[in-house]
């Protein structure tokens, strides 16, 4: 049965009347747009005009499919449109992530916003200023080598000058961009912005509460709503009783199958009424035993091997010579744990719909939403507001997709904000991940031969499917889309016999999606303390035995630039064998590298801890870090991504695990899934290694691929206990203290 | 029923309408009057991202239902506190350490901190650390947040 409600009854029913919320600044330029998009704004990456316009009054903007997920390419990207137009910043405006004014630059994530993103806007500045120095040329009637430009204003050596608004202000550029044909661009060591740590352009608005979030947008005549969700994951709806709300006012039930909410002018009434609406659901229980959470993973259909790697002939070389060992490694289920919960206003008119949204794809989620609508995808437009952060795929597309559902049933715009145990219970969490490791060591101490397994659920990065599309029973692709989490599976050591293979399994409790670094960071736990684990049995400094493994000349600076760092002192671990029964304070230290997908930004780390032999609680006491990403656009926000990855990756190591029972999550809130606060926190040095000649790479993940396994390490440093699984809590610390 | 209720915000009496008089403090500064600093983040005094002044103290305007509040009590949100052109010398410290990532959670760090400064002109690191203990930060911005709030003392 759909709950029919009356647009009349919704507006009446209000005691207190939304307030016309006055829309400062992007939100009025945003609602402004949607009301009337610039006519033929190209959009195709192969056009300069996608990317850039310069106004009369030589005010540049910039048009970013990438979006600024409180990372700050919002003022890093920028820095390079900057650098390559000379324009001054204060000349730049930065729109992102909107379908109907932005390009489609792939979604937001895998620390590719600088890499990808800011490539493809370094492209277009230049073609746009090759292009400007002609017409400039032409104008002044001089040679254009005798051409200079200060803050957007061309230069004659006559004296003569000409502004960039000028010459093109407010007109296209008409200009191609060809990824296999780039223009030159200007050289590293003219850079005046780039390089810079320049402040970044919200920081003032955000400390001041005049930054519009996501959760602060307000459309005129929108309606607030809350979802309902199931208490078990897969129950069915069976009977809601309206007269449980009878006593709030205006507020009204909306229903399509399985998906229930609640609609109101007043926010804080369709909050109580979410709360107190009495609804019957089916009983549901699909989620394993969590107690045999491992046993389940292990017995999972395997759908297919991903061989990551095959050197050599490991089936030959193991066991042939020396000692082998083995261990098994696994990292829980996470949350990404976004402080602000998920938020999405959307609005139907004319057959089309808007969103207003903090998806990090919104390009993506245009086509999501137009297949659950069946609609063509030319008639959604998604617009971005920057959320609370979401280090990955969060809630943010479904709290989006909530919102457009039901402006749909009732057909006005809605505003759907979801509470603490919606994020908490029905966001996609990074999936739990089992890693078998087993390595020769020869008499010689040589590692011969390495072998490792990873369970991991089938899928790809792409799309999660939407929690609306399946509540409500709506058309939808049933995918897994746990990210790409097979990389970093392989490792970047010289061993001469390598086996790396992914076990794809058909399913994973919970709907999987990335978390920052996602793969990468379970993966390389794994495989940095497993070869730890060989150093120690080969009696050899951990630090060293990785340069005997490495010949990757940057990889190599990096770790000798970190044991110089640090002040390393050449030993093995452990340092201290304790026992169980010994009670004190036990210090370590452990070091973990990587080479981020083996491909690109290289990070190497010293963690120091603190154990308590007989508590097993384990402080984190400081980390070095040694970073290697290319060119560095900005460093005081390369540094602010290396300390956020670090005291995340902390966190998640050290405290976080979704818990559950046969039907549903039961980490429902911060009680429950505590993570790391303010008295836990590690200090954090860093040293980065610029390299202006180089391409520029990522940094907001590839630090958090490294902290689980020198936490580790160190752990064994200090005490000759080895922590395999992840979350290091203290009982398991101490299990393993009398292992 | 709809009810009337005063209130004391960042130096303004506001009379509001609320069919709720236990109405948590942090709807009616959102929605009622349309501040931003006080943010919504669990509604259950677990995060601190909804934090304000109430007489000085920072406390949780999520669970602070309107009914406990009189139109006496000085209610001050970051908004009050001071605006990009003036800001007070905590969101001074907190531009000037970049001690922001998404921001989402620094309306609570600036508030909590802003009150315990007020108290505790001189801290150590430490007494920051604890200060804050019960604010929760999710990027990771734990560094600079406490070099601001120990850059704030110095400053004032």
């Amino acid at each position: 049965m759909n709950i029919q409600m009356s647009r009349r009854r919704l507006l009446k029913g209000s005691g207190a009347l939304v307030v016309g919320f006055t829309l400062a600044g992007r939100a009025r330029e945003a609602l402004a747009q949607g009301a009337s998009l610039p006519a033929a704004k190209p959009l195709a990456v192969t056009e300069v005009d996608a990317f850039l316009s310069i106004d009369i009054d030589g005010i540049a903007t910039v048009y970013s499919g990438k979006v600024d997920l409180g990372t700050g390419v919002a003022t890093a990207l920028p820095q390079i449109v900057a650098e390559e137009l000379d324009l001054p910043m204060a000349a730049i405006r930065f729109i992102q992530g909107d379908t109907g004014l932005t390009p489609d630059q792939g979604i937001s994530s895998g620390s590719l916003a600088i890499q990808n993103g800011g490539i493809q806007l370094r492209q277009a500045a230049a073609t746009a200023r090759n292009a400007l120095l002609d017409e400039a040329a032409r104008r002044l009637q001089v040679a254009r080598e005798e051409l200079s430009v200060v803050d957007g204003v061309v230069k004659a050596m006559s004296g003569q000058s000409v502004s960039y608004g000028a010459l093109i202000g407010g007109k296209n550029f008409n200009l191609k961009l060809d990824p296999k044909k780039p223009v030159a661009t200007k050289a590293p060591k003219d850079f005046k912005v780039v390089g810079k740590s320049v402040a970044r352009i919200d920081i003032p608005g955000k400390v001041t509460g005049q930054f519009t979030y996501m959760q602060d947008v307000r459309v005129p005549g929108m309606v607030h709503a809350r979802v309902v969700r199931p208490p078990a994951l897969g129950a069915r709806l069976e009977s809601v009783d309206e007269r449980s709300i009878a006593g709030i006012p205006g507020v009204t039930v909306v229903r399509q199958k399985d998906f229930l909410a609640v609609v109101s002018p007043s926010e804080w009434n369709a909050v109580r009424a979410s709360q107190q609406l009495a609804a019957k659901w089916s009983k549901s229980e699909t989620l394993p035993d969590k107690a045999k959470l491992w046993d389940h993973v292990r017995s999972t259909k395997v759908v297919k091997d991903d061989v990551t790697s095959n050197i050599g002939d490991v089936a030959a070389a193991m066991g042939k010579d020396g000692r082998t060992l083995s261990a098994t490694y696994d990292f829980a289920i996470n949350l990404h744990g976004s402080i602000g919960p998920s938020c999405g206003i959307a609005e139907f008119k004319d057959g089309k719909l808007t969103c207003w949204s903090a998806s990090q794809a919104t390009h993506n989620l245009r086509k999501q939403l137009a297949e659950m609508f069946s609609m063509p995808a030319e008639d959604v437009r998604c617009i971005y507001f920057e959320g609370a952060g979401c280090y990955g795929r969060n809630g943010h597309e479904d709290a989006t997709a909530d919102a457009a559902l039901i402006a749909k049933l009732i057909g006005m715009p809605v505003r759907v904000q979801w509470s603490r145990a919606d994020e908490h219970g029905w966001e996609p969490m990074g999936p739990p991940t089992l890693i078998d490791l087993k390595a020769t060591l020869s008499d010689k101490g040589e590692v011969t031969a390495w072998d490792s397994r990873f369970f991991v659920p089938q899928g790809m990065p792409g799309n999660c499917p939407l929690v609306a599309q399946e509540l409500a029973g709506l058309p939808a692709p049933p995918v897994l889309s746990p990210g790409n989490v097979i990389r970093n599976s392989d490792i970047p050591y010289g061993i001469p016999n390598i086996r790396t293979i992914c076990h794809r399994l058909e399913t994973t409790p919970f709907r999987p999606s990335w978390i920052r670094a996602p793969g990468r960071m379970q993966n390389t736990f794994a495989n940095e303390c497993f070869l730890d684990e060989l150093a120690a049995a080969a009696n050899v400094d951990p630090l060293a035995f990785r340069l005997k493994y490495l010949d990757d000349k940057r990889g190599i600076e990096l770790l000798e630039r970190l044991r110089a760092f640090v002040k390393w002192e050449a030993r093995a671990s452990p340092l201290t064998k304790a026992s169980g029964t010994s009670a004190g304070v036990l210090k370590g230290r452990g070091v973990s590298y990587t080479k981020y997908e083996k491909t690109r930004t290289y990070v190497g780390v010293v963690a120091e801890v603190e154990v308590n032999t007989a508590s097993g609680a384990v402080r984190t006491t400081r980390f070095h870090v040694v970073h290697d990403c290319g060119q560095i656009i900005n460093p005081d926000g390369v540094i602010s991504q290396i300390e956020g990855n670090i005291h995340q990756t902390v966190s998640r190591t050290m405290k976080e695990e979704v818990h559950f029972d046969r039907a549903m999550s039961t980490s429902l809130d911060w009680a429950s899934y505590p993570i790391m606060t303010f008295p836990e926190m590690a200090d954090i040095r860093v040293e980065l290694i610029d390299r202006p000649d180089q391409a520029p790479w990522g940094a907001g993940e590839p630090t958090a691929a490294v902290v689980p396994s020198a936490i580790s390490n160190a752990i064994f440093d200090a005490t000759g206990a080895r922590l395999r699984s992840a979350p290091f809590l203290p009982e398991k610390v101490k299990a393993a203290l009398t292992a | 029923m709809a009810i009337s209720k005063a209130l004391n915000v960042n130096g303004k009496r506001e009379t509001l309408t609320v069919d709720d008089p236990d109405m948590p403090l942090l709807y009616a500064l959102r929605d009622n009057l349309a501040l931003r600093g006080p943010r919504f983040g669990c509604g259950m005094a677990q995060c601190g991202s909804c934090t304000v002044q109430v007489d000085g103290e920072a406390v949780r305007s999520c669970v602070v239902p309107l009914s406990s509040l009189t139109a006496e009590q000085k209610i001050v949100t970051l908004e009050g506190l001071g605006t990009p052109e003036m800001p007070h010398p905590v969101q001074r410290a907190f531009i000037e350490e970049q001690a922001a990532q998404c921001g989402y959670c620094i309306n609570g760090m600036i508030m909590e901190s802003a009150a315990f400064l007020s108290k505790n002109t001189r801290p150590t690191e430490a007494e920051v650390k604890e200060a804050l203990k019960d604010n929760l930060c999710r990027c990771g911005t734990h560094t600079r947040i406490v070099k601001a709030v120990l850059r704030a003392a110095s400053n004032g």
